[in-house]
């Protein structure tokens, strides 16, 4: 629905606004002139542009990728107690092979 | 596989094939509402890389086109947005095709300032739909609302310029 017709505005005032609109267009294409055919083309092929912009993106994206995953494994400290409780772990099971059903119907 | 699907897939050369199919009508767009030629054709490329980008949201059986003008559309605004009060047209693209002695240099300039003061999202349809003649349908599909909020948008631009131009309006009218 026309804003006009929203606000209740009879037709009259309909009439003044299209009247406002078109001397306004007059106005602002005489400042602003709509754009011709020529100048809506590029002037240029855009595709290597956009071609170097994916292709470097891309190459970050994977030197990104490369180094979390190299400072993932090379910044990996497994703490000592985690080393004590994996081998009392597994000379528990050693020792007592008896715990393995239990631990197994427990998980 | 079509070539949509090749496209959502990653295949660049399918990639390259949609740009080449719209990029025209993408930059024509974009430089209906922008009117820069060099702004235009950077916005046409970040508008190409945003879709590379998001390929994989787009559905294959949906409306290539239409989505591409979506996302042109939000580019040009969020570059209105940015060069808000900062962007000036170029002379090339102001100057009349047939000279107007009613339009001043003067009255042009305080025309191109009110117009450069309208808030981006009412810029955005003024210049399609006052200068460029766009059918309101296409710029609500383009930019993503209903045709009831462009004509809302056009009559809320239309008296905000009407509000700085009143004195220039009557300045030309007493002329003409």
């Amino acid at each position: 629905m026309n804003p006009i017709d929203q606000s209740g505005a009879s037709g009259k005032n309909r009439q003044e606004h299209d009247q406002e609109l078109a001397e306004l267009k007059h106005l602002l294409r005489q400042s602003m002139p709509p754009l011709s055919a020529d100048q809506l083309e590029p002037s240029t092929d855009l595709w290597p542009q956009l071609r170097a912009r994916i292709d470097s993106q891309l190459s970050a994206d994977r030197a990104n990728s490369q180094s979390i995953s190299k400072t993932h494994w090379a910044g990996m400290r497994v703490p000592w107690f985690d080393w004590a409780l994996a081998a009392l772990a597994t000379a528990a099971l050693l020792f007592f092979p008896g715990i393995i059903p239990a631990l197994l119907y427990h998980f | 596989m079509d070539l949509l699907h090749r496209f959502v897939a990653g295949d660049l050369e399918a990639f390259e094939q949609l740009f080449r199919d719209h990029q025209r009508h993408v930059y024509a767009w974009i430089m209906r509402i922008v009117r820069n030629t060099a702004t235009a054709e950077d916005l046409t490329v970040e508008t190409f890389w945003r879709i590379y980008r998001s390929r994989t949201q787009f559905r294959p059986e949906g409306n290539f086109s239409a989505w591409a003008y979506r996302i042109a559309t939000n580019v040009a605004l969020d570059h209105l947005r940015r060069a808000h009060r900062e962007t000036e047209l170029p002379d090339n693209l102001l100057a009349p095709a047939t000279p107007d002695p009613a339009a001043s240099r003067e009255a042009r300039e305080r025309i191109r300032s009110a117009f450069a003061n309208l808030p981006p999202k009412y810029r955005l349809v003024a210049t399609l739909a006052l200068i460029e003649d766009a059918p309101y349908q296409e710029i609500a599909a383009a930019a993503g609302v209903s045709v009831a909020l462009v004509k809302v948008r056009v009559f809320r631009a239309t008296r905000l310029l009407r509000k700085q131009l009143r004195a220039l309006s009557a300045e030309i009218g007493a002329q003409l």
